[in-house]
């Protein structure tokens, strides 16, 4: 019996039916929900017969285009995990003064604003500007697919697990309380000795390999594999900004790799890199994770500045202006950004001299970016701008990041700092430039790359619907914040005992509401943009009158992308050839060489999971075999040698005399 | 990608030099010459000072990776069209940037958030009339 | 492949259509640049825990310091082992280029015994820090010691792992383009673990022996 006991412990760890919190209400629901959603969803591809095409064409697809669609929905998906967080925060923060205690329990509280913090940022703001690169990169310069096609489905695999692993946190254990940095000693073996934690770190690592990897992968594709005549002053924007995000990335990851693995080892091992007594020092994990965390907002923010300036220049009809600089400011940003990190804690101790030297280097960076809005508002002056949906979004951008970087700015300065450090005029700031950079600029991106990647432009009617509630919705939802900051409101709190601050907390869960509907309608659009496919059908692929390469083939592009790879003489590459009078080849097409399809990298970052799911319950021999499983998968793909194929020539001018036919039909 | 091409790039893609005996051997001599002596340095109490030993061993090891990145890593400004150099140079930036930033901000954090802790005072004991 | 055309001919002319796009186009490879930077990036993982190391490097907590622990000889055999082993390791290259299979494989060979030794050696060296009551767990002076030293021994380890598969692969497909990619990946692996060695044996032990 005795015996029985161990085998039991070897075999599960820690993990127990008490892990399931079959208590909580709310989790109960929200399983119930899931798993109702998740069985029909289920049921509906068994019953369509679809596992064969999923499997086939997506799961083990190596196309860049596939890739990127795939990320943009792990996105979009997990926005509703995120933002449904959000509604709850601001729900129980709207009703919990005095003697109303709310409905959430500070512990649950606590994993709520951790998980919307860790979600937004790695699994939602992550893996859409990760989907947009993937999707547009090699199109815009003019490359069959990324340098490393079967990294990039590895890495988007990666990314997807450490999302489950975090979903599972929900209904199997808990989640971490800490924040989502995860700050020792709170977040030590002591201050949090349960699971939550251990998910939180095993989910990152998981994740950030995939990051790192396709980083280098979208590096080395646009050192490697631009189009012959395409100098790197001829690459356009949404390259360049691409380029330096992806080099943030391999410079900054290693940096969390690290941070999170001496974290774990402190859990897991007993070791001192930061507890608080034999040698250890907490502080020196907060500068190793910003180290780290700066430049990673600025990884969620350049390729969305490339995006603005796609956008402006094309609905101007004009060139952009100050091409130069703008690539100019953003290897400037790239550079700065790691020169500004301690504006992060500021209020940590390390006194006048060292703060004041990062609060000038703080204000210096916002400078480029200054420079970018003034070229993107040269470029729109004596052009003609048309208001389309994606423009619609860049003014909104404009205007909104302005604000909030004018607040940043504010914040960079010490002695304001003190003040307004980790108040909620601090959340505000960020929810500012997050949501009018990223938000608005993604969903500029998707209505203006909607039609390339699907064929179809999506509906005005819905998409203003939404535009307007998120833009008037987020300044509901935020300007009580920067109030309430001021007035030292402090963040992470559930409940408040002044009652005069209740009114702005009412009105900032007025414009969660409001946020709400401007994501029903976007689903909304999508929905009604698919039934009405083939009235919105774009025909020549290129519906805006665009400039840049990716307008040069069809939509949705073959699968090779282009029959023959361009040739470039000038930036704006697709603008010079429509004005140098470009005629589409109808003849002389031959076999294309591409990657092959494979299954390698699901099965790796599958058992990569399994071994992270063991390490989190300490389930020994789980962990041991599981990573025994990976190396094996890992070794065993290294012994394929035969990843690639042709496609016939036959193929391709089907492909192509069929585009041709469309063409022809619609002139 | 397999090797199906005609014409596959292999030794002769930008500025890929071939290696040699002559430059292998050159790294290795230098590098043991650079190793042997920082070793006797310490080994053997050979400056009175501990500061100028821990300057000369860290020249000796900065000079050593250079001599592994020229004889051993193949470095140079050609290859992959001067991409690597650039993000070596990018690289060391960020490795200096990291360190000196680290070791700056924390001496400062620890001398004002945990002085006692300070090396100087690492073999004293706490007496409570000399905290600040 | 450029006998298989469409219906007409007639709609190219050399001039135009070759202005706008080419007919044939291999992109160079990626891969020896790709390695480079993810070396790039393992090298800020490395300062991270240089840096780690810096800033915890006196904190003994009473414990015993660098002086009275670490034995120099020993750091001294383990530093000619590798240098040794990245020596050999470059004969191995010198004989790929000559294409001499048999021999490449001979040198890899002893290239991976002398980094096993080299590991060998530093799980001695642990267990015995370990017995001693000098493990990572003792102070944050010694915890940022084994996660420094221990990851560059996780990543040797890593390497001659690698070096094993790949010589399977080399007696399966021989000198091939993509197998010599492979081994100049593993060739800046191996030199890059040498270049951190330096930083380790001169920044952590002989430092610590120092002061």
């Amino acid at each position: 019996m005795f015996e029985d006991t161990s085998l039991t412990q070897l075999i599960f760890g820690r993990l127990s039916w008490e892990s399931i919190p079959l208590h909580d209400p709310i989790l109960l629901a929200t399983f119930i929900s899931v798993a109702i959603g998740g069985t029909a969803i289920l049921a509906l591809i068994t019953r369509f017969n679809l596992w064969g095409t999923i499997w086939r064409d997506w799961i083990t697809s190596i196309d860049h285009k596939k890739i990127g669609i795939m990320y943009i929905i792990l996105g979009l998906v997990m926005l509703l995990r995120g933002f449904a967080d959000a509604l709850m925060m601001r729900a129980q923060q709207a009703i919990a003064f005095g003697d109303v205690a709310g409905y959430l329990p500070p512990h649950h509280y606590d994993q709520i604003f951790t998980a919307h913090g860790v979600i937004m940022i790695f699994f939602v703001a992550m893996p859409l500007v990760t989907g947009l690169m993937n999707y547009i990169v090699p199109l815009q310069i003019g490359a069959r697919d990324v340098a490393f096609p079967f990294l990039n489905n590895f890495s988007f695999w990666m990314t997807t697990f450490g999302a489950g692993l975090t979903m599972v946190s929900l209904f199997v254990g808990e989640y971490a309380t800490t924040g989502w940095l995860a700050y020792p000693p709170l977040s030590g073996i002591l201050g949090s000795p349960g699971v939550g934690v251990d998910y939180y770190i095993w989910s990152l690592q998981i994740a950030g390999i995939g990051t790192l990897l396709s980083g280098v992968n979208l590096i080395v594709t646009i050192v490697k594999m631009r189009a012959p005549g395409m100098e790197m002053m001829k690459m356009p924007v949404f390259t360049w900004t691409a380029l330096c995000t992806n080099v943030l990335i391999v410079a900054a990851f290693p940096v969390l790799t690290a941070v999170l693995a001496m974290l774990s080892m402190d859990r897991m091992l007993g070791t001192n890199f930061f507890t608080n007594d034999l040698g250890g020092n907490a502080m020196m994990y907060v500068n190793l994770i910003w180290i780290w965390g700066h430049p990673e907002v600025y990884i969620l923010i350049l390729p969305l500045f490339g995006v603005f300036s796609e956008v402006v220049s094309t609905f101007s009809g004009k060139r952009l202006f100050g091409y130069t600089s703008m690539v100019y400011a953003t290897v400037v940003i790239t550079i700065l950004s790691y020169l500004v990190w301690l504006h992060h804690f500021f209020t940590m101790g390390s006194g006048a001299s060292v703060n004041s030297f990062f609060g000038i280097t703080t204000m210096i960076i916002s400078i480029p970016t200054g420079a970018k809005i003034f070229n993107w508002l040269f470029t729109m002056y004596r052009g003609r701008i048309r208001f389309e949906l994606p423009m619609m979004w860049t003014i909104a951008f404009m205007i909104t990041f302005v604000i909030g970087g004018m607040t940043g700015v504010l914040l960079a300065v010490p002695p304001a700092d003190f003040v307004l450090h980790n108040s909620l005029f601090l959340i505000a700031h960020f929810h500012n430039v997050i949501i009018g950079g990223v938000v608005f600029g993604f969903f500029a991106a998707l209505n203006y790359w909607y039609p390339k990647a699907f064929g179809y432009k999506l509906d005005e009617f819905w998409g203003k619907l939404s535009f307007w509630c998120w833009v008037i919705g987020f300044y509901v939802a935020f300007m009580p914040l920067y109030v309430l900051g001021l007035m030292g409101v402090t963040r992470r709190m559930s409940q408040f005992q002044d009652p005069s601050l209740q009114i702005w907390f009412v009105i900032a869960a007025i414009g969660a509401v409001l946020i709400l509907f401007g994501i029903i309608f976007l689903i909304v659009q999508l929905y009604v943009s698919f039934r009405r496919r083939h009235a919105l059908r774009d025909v020549t692929g290129d519906p805006w009158d665009g400039r840049t390469l990716e307008w040069a083939t069809s939509s949705p592009p073959p699968v090779y992308n282009f029959a023959f790879t361009p040739r470039v003489h000038d930036n704006d590459t697709w603008a010079d050839m429509k004005k140098q009078g470009y005629k589409r080849p109808l003849a002389g097409f031959t076999a294309i060489h591409m990657p092959k399809n494979t299954g390698a990298g699901f099965i790796i970052a599958l058992l990569s999971t399994v071994v992270g799911f063991a390490l989190i319950w300490h389930m020994w021999p789980l962990a041991i075999l599981g990573f025994i499983a990976t190396m094996a998968a890992i070794i065993i793909h290294t012994f394929n040698y035969d990843r690639d194929y042709y496609i016939p020539a036959e193929e391709v001018i089907r492909t192509e005399n069929a585009r041709t036919a469309m063409l022809e039909q619609h002139v | 990608m397999s090797n199906q091409h005609s014409h596959e790039h292999g030794h002769h893609d930008q500025g890929h030099a071939p290696s040699t005996f002559k430059g292998y051997m050159t790294g290795f001599v230098l590098s043991v010459i650079l190793t042997a002596i920082p070793f006797w340095l310490v080994m053997d109490n050979v400056f009175a000072s501990a500061s100028t030993t821990a300057l000369v061993i860290l020249a000796f090891a900065a000079v050593q990776i250079v001599v592994h990145m020229v004889y051993f890593l193949h470095m140079n400004t050609k290859s992959e069209g001067g991409w690597t150099m650039l993000a070596l140079i990018f690289t060391i930036m960020l490795v200096v940037i990291t360190l000196s930033g680290s070791l700056w901000v924390m001496y400062h954090l620890n001398s004002n958030m945990m002085p006692g802790m300070m090396p100087e005072s690492s073999h004293t004991i706490h007496e409570m009339n000399e905290m600040p | 492949m450029s006998e298989i055309n469409a219906t007409h001919d007639g709609a190219m002319s050399a001039d135009s259509s070759t202005r706008f796009y080419v007919n044939e186009h291999h992109p160079e490879n990626g891969t020896l640049l790709g390695f480079w930077l993810y070396l790039m990036s393992d090298c800020l993982i490395f300062a991270c825990l240089f840096a780690t190391y810096a800033v915890l490097g006196h904190s003994y907590a009473g414990g015993p310091t660098g002086a009275e622990l670490f034995d120099l000889p020993l750091v001294a055999l383990n530093t000619a082992l590798l240098l040794l082993s990245s020596i050999t390791y470059g004969f191995a290259m010198l004989e790929m280029q000559r294409k001499g299979l048999r021999n490449t494989l001979i040198w890899l060979g002893i290239t991976g015994l002398l980094g096993a030794g080299f590991i060998g050696i530093e799980l001695y060296e642990f267990s015995h820090l370990i017995h001693q009551g000098a493990g990572p767990q003792r102070s944050g002076f010694l915890t940022a010691f084994f996660a420094l030293v221990a990851t560059h021994g996780l990543h040797v380890s890593f390497g001659i792992v690698w070096l094993v598969t790949l010589m399977f692969q080399l007696r399966k497909h021989g000198l091939t383009p993509e197998n010599n990619r492979r081994l100049m990946c593993l060739s800046m692996f191996w030199h890059f673990l040498d270049v951190v060695w330096i930083g380790v044996f001169t920044f952590v032990y002989l430092m610590g022996v120092l002061s």
